[in-house]
């Protein structure tokens, strides 16, 4: 029997037998991201992510939909496979259903996941099926020229929206909270061990992991997270399991209104009567989480929580799947199979020594 | 009572869409079979599942030709029909032969029904029916009366009407009782009450055969001398899923179905979804995209990837389906075709989906395709097109219709352990000298090499984008990609080394003319050429299997005749095709009525094609 990762994520993953480097997992082709692009920062923590999770080389895939972050599978020596757009989610589900022994990765963007595979992503997250989606939000598309995408802040100028864009940004995390997903995380490419930390929790845990990663676009979009890259910035609200929600530097807070039940951020020395929130990630309730992520601000990032928003057990779509399922041995599956072609209602007709079948024909009308 | 021996009969059983005609026919077949009798038969039910009650819109219908020699087609002039309102009777009508016998139910024939399906006296004393043998027969009444002592409502006593009919047909035509009546212990064992009204109503409708004088004879259509073996019953959708079993069987490979509902390929993804202990894990996705990316997604985790649909779900797969001849990976998709375009007539058959499954992609984008000709067949296509696409890392297209899907026939059931292997051939270690894994070096047949996730030191990165020859690295090189759109090219080509040559069927050896066919159309060509030959005259056929590649010897075939004529249910997708391959004259024979072609109209097309007496 070979050892598997302790993590009920990775279950029935076997263990590298021999320990793996971060020199291993990257391929040999070159990385063709723009000068500075946000990936660079992803593609390194992953890779140094890979050989501490212990798992066999050869029991990842990558699978990856369409835009830039999709091209991250040729640069990791892993199983991988660039598909088309938005699709990503529907090619994991049948590998996870398929092969509880592979760890399944689906690489997607804003316009990849939110927009042309919005379908896919909202019904992976449903089933809860064993896989774990990266979500390369750069707020734009950039493969195709900077045209704004589905996470976009609204009056946007580019080449498709001239005058600025009408469209209402979604936030991720409420779309993934609103499919009842049961792991739903936030970070940020600048943010290495966070980013590494938030990518360890979600493939360890079992069922569908959303990580929606605040990823710069130096071209396209550039800057648009800077708001949240100073240490201690007074934008980000960063979530610890048990923990009052402080932040900015310990100057603010987040409380509940006992008669509404609402969140807001006060200065932490005007908390009244009010609760400051305790930071719920194991919450039943959605609602708790989805509180939280409705102080992003989707527009400006003027204020952004960061970290996991929720992390529950909940039946695994593709564990629930198999279970129904019994693989005969080879050898009865062939007698099984002939036994259901034959089925119960049979006749046989006798041969015959005069019945050739083409004298049957003759003189026959239809 | 005499009885009196028949060749062969064909019945038509109509009524309102709730009235349990397909059961009714269903039940009939299922006799037909156990007697021995050859059979064909023809669904046929509107897409609404309860149509407004009464109206023609709502008529549903099963035909049943059983008899005692072989045939090919559910006939097409009735012999008898059955009619359950005024509805059903005027959509059916004008179908019934001359001197027909018919049965009409006379409870729903009220003057506010006759008048809602636009009779404007009662057909069955105004003398318009004189023609056919006329047995009006209140059968809702004799099933109120026959399941009175059950305790049931109104309403659910006079639907045991369909199990009257059934007993009256089943006296008529000498059947045992016993098939039935078992079928109706079995099928409603949890409700005492129905099965006990079904049963009294059967035999009811048996025993007002007996004892009325209404029917002054009796007939008996004996077992038909089919070829030695065993037999069962089967429709298209069924061996299809039986086929795919033992395809993914065959190649030691779990099976993997994706789909989403659509008509009439649901009983496909119903019936594997039965076979859980056989292995066979089915998904139901979110959609028509999402159930072939599943499919996709088991075939490169090693299993056996599959997905049917209809024709406008082809449509949404078709990314996929380039995506996959990009990726050279194995791939099973199953288009159970149906009236289009658009929603058309989902429940009504078709075979216009032919140059979508040839051309209905971006790029150059050749796959292999494959047409079943009959109910059984498509358990034969579903074995060949998973050794096509397991050999050569191809999607491969399996065309059936809703002819096929919900139509049955006796079927010699095959044996499976006799089946010829089919080798998956996955890499398990390195393939260049120097320890490599290429993922893109290709065998004798220009399959690629294919190495499933888990296979240490093998990994490899496979993509949508253009790869480089061998490496399958990203390559933009013009002359590389030149080279890579005419490779893929090539290897569904080199298919047609592996598919046998047509074998002309022409008694005479002397015809000028040659009819050909792919799919259901198999059965109306092969019973019209009977028919022709029947008169004296010679004609050949050829039926293709094999639709893309061609088999290698087709365009001598089509070369060796006066004329050609292609009979389809489409505007003439195939004749096209030839004609542009081949540059042979072949004329298109165009049906696109939602029904397969008449044998008797083709019969008289035809006996005119061949004295030359057609009209253009």
């Amino acid at each position: 029997m070979t050892a598997t990762h302790p993590s009920p994520g990775l279950a029935r993953v076997p263990l590298s037998l021999t320990p793996t480097n971060r020199k291993e997992f990257v391929s040999d082709q070159e990385v063709r991201w723009c000068p500075g692009c946000g990936d660079y920062a992803v593609l390194a923590a992953f890779q140094t992510l890979m050989p501490k999770l212990g798992i066999r080389r050869e029991n990842t895939v990558i699978v990856s939909g369409i835009g830039c972050s999709s091209r991250f599978p040729y640069y990791m020596d892993t199983y991988g496979l660039h598909s088309i757009h938005g699709r990503a989610p529907s090619i994991a589900t049948g590998l996870a259903l398929t092969r509880p022994d592979l760890a399944v990765w689906v690489v997607t963007g804003d316009g990849d996941a939110l927009s042309i595979g919005g379908n896919h992503l909202i019904h992976a997250l449903r089933r809860n099926t064993n896989i774990t989606i990266l979500l390369f939000n750069n707020r734009i598309y950039g493969l195709t020229k900077g045209q704004p995408s589905p996470t976009s802040e609204t009056g946007m100028v580019t080449k498709s929206s001239p005058i600025g864009s009408v469209d209402h940004p979604f936030n991720p995390v409420k779309l993934a909270l609103g499919a009842e997903a049961t792991f739903v995380a936030r970070s940020l490419d600048s943010d290495r061990a966070h980013l590494t930390d938030v990518m360890t929790r979600a493939v360890q845990h079992r069922g569908a992991s959303l990580v929606e990663i605040y990823q710069n676009c130096p071209i396209f979009n550039d800057g648009v997270f800077d708001g949240l890259k100073e240490p201690d910035s007074p934008a980000i609200i960063p979530l610890r399991h048990g923990e009052p929600i402080v932040f900015a530097g310990g100057t603010r807070t987040v409380v509940r209104d006992p008669d509404s039940g609402r969140l807001s951020v006060v200065a932490a020395g005007a908390v009244g009567e009010r609760q400051v929130v305790i930071h719920d990630e194991a919450s039943d309730d959605v609602a708790q989480a989805m509180a939280v992520a409705s102080l992003t601000d989707t527009h400006g990032l003027t204020q952004s929580p960061i970290g996991i928003f929720r992390a529950v057990d909940r039946p695994v779509h593709d564990d629930e799947a198999r279970a129904q399922v019994h693989m005969p041995t080879a050898e009865n599956r062939i007698r099984d199979l002939q036994s259901l072609v034959t089925g119960h209602d049979t006749w046989s007709t006798p041969a015959t020594p005069t019945a050739h079948p083409e004298e049957l024909h003759r003189g026959l009308t239809t | 009572m005499s009885t009196t021996p028949l060749d062969r009969v064909v019945i038509r059983f109509a009524g309102d869409s709730g009235d349990g005609m397909q059961l009714t026919g269903d039940r009939f077949t299922a006799d037909a079979a156990a007697i021995g009798n050859d059979f064909a038969t023809l669904p046929n039910f509107p897409a609404e599942i309860r149509a407004p009650q009464g109206t023609i819109a709502g008529v549903s219908s099963f035909q049943l030709h059983f008899a005692g020699d072989d045939i090919l087609t559910p006939g097409d002039r009735p012999d008898v029909l059955v009619a359950m309102n005024p509805a059903s009777l005027k959509a059916n009508i004008s179908d019934l032969r001359r001197d027909g016998l018919l049965i009409v139910d006379i409870h729903d024939f009220t003057k506010r029904n006759l008048a809602k399906v636009g009779y404007d006296s009662d057909p069955l004393t105004d003398g318009t029916l004189e023609d056919h043998e006329l047995h009006a027969v209140d059968l809702t009444g004799l099933s109120v009366a026959a399941v009175a002592e059950f305790g049931l409502g109104r309403k659910d006593a006079a639907r045991s009407k369909n199990m009257v009919a059934l007993g009256v047909l089943t006296w008529l035509y000498s059947r045992p009782l016993e098939a039935t009546i078992e079928f109706l212990e079995k099928k409603f064992a949890a409700q005492p009450a129905i099965r006990d009204a079904n049963r009294a109503a059967y035999l009811a409708g048996y025993h007002y055969g007996e004892t009325t004088e209404d029917f002054t004879v009796r007939y008996e259509v004996k077992p038909a001398p089919l070829a030695p073996g065993t037999y069962r019953q089967i429709t298209g959708n069924r061996a299809m899923a039986l086929g795919l079993m033992a395809g993914a069987a065959t190649a030691n490979l779990p099976l993997f179905l994706g789909a989403y509902p659509i008509t009439p390929a649901s009983d496909v993804l119903h019936e594997l979804s039965r076979h859980k202990n056989h292995g066979v894990l089915t998904f139901q996705a979110e959609d028509e995209i999402a159930a072939i990316g599943a499919a996709l997604g088991a075939s490169y985790a090693g299993h056996l990837g599959v997905t049917v649909t209809s024709g406008p779900g082809m449509a949404l797969k078709s990314e996929f389906i380039s995506l996959a001849l990009m990726l050279e990976q194995p791939l099973v998709i199953v288009d159970v075709q149906r009236a289009g375009p658009s929603t058309g007539m989902p429940t009504k058959t078709e075979q216009a989906d032919l140059l979508q499954s040839f051309f209905g992609r971006h790029g150059e984008a050749p796959a292999p395709i494959l047409a079943a000709r009959s109910a059984g067949d498509c358990f034969d296509v579903a074995v060949e097109a998973t050794r096509i696409a397991l050999t050569y890392r191809t999607p491969v297209i399996v065309l059936s219709d809703g002819y096929l899907a919900n139509g049955s026939e006796p079927w010699s059931v095959p044996d499976i352990a006799a089946l010829p292997a089919i080798d998956a051939n996955f890499a398990t270690a390195p393939n260049t000298p120097d320890g490599r894994f290429l993922p893109y070096l290709r065998d004798e047949n220009l399959a690629r090499s294919l190495a499933v996730p888990g296979t240490p030191g093998l990994e490899n990165r496979i993509g949508g984008i253009e790869k480089a020859d061998g490496t399958g690295n990203v390559s933009y090189d013009p002359a590389n990609h030149e080279h890579m759109v005419k490779l893929r090219q090539a290897k569904v080509d080199g298919i047609a080394r592996s598919i046998p040559d047509l074998v002309v069927d022409d008694p005479s050896g002397e015809a000028d003319v040659l009819v050909i066919g792919w799919g259901s159309t198999w059965g109306p060509i092969g019973a019209t050429a009977r028919r022709v030959r029947r008169q004296g005259r010679r004609v050949a056929t050829v039926h293709l299997r094999h639709l893309n590649p061609f088999p290698s010897n087709l365009g001598d075939v089509l070369r060796r005749y006066n004329r050609v004529i292609a009979p389809e249910m489409n505007l003439g997708q195939l004749a096209l095709l030839l004609r542009a391959k081949y540059l042979v004259d072949v004329e298109s024979y165009s049906r696109v009525r939602g029904l397969p072609i008449s044998p008797s109209e083709f019969e008289a097309d035809l006996t005119a094609i061949i004295d030359g007496k057609d009209t253009p």
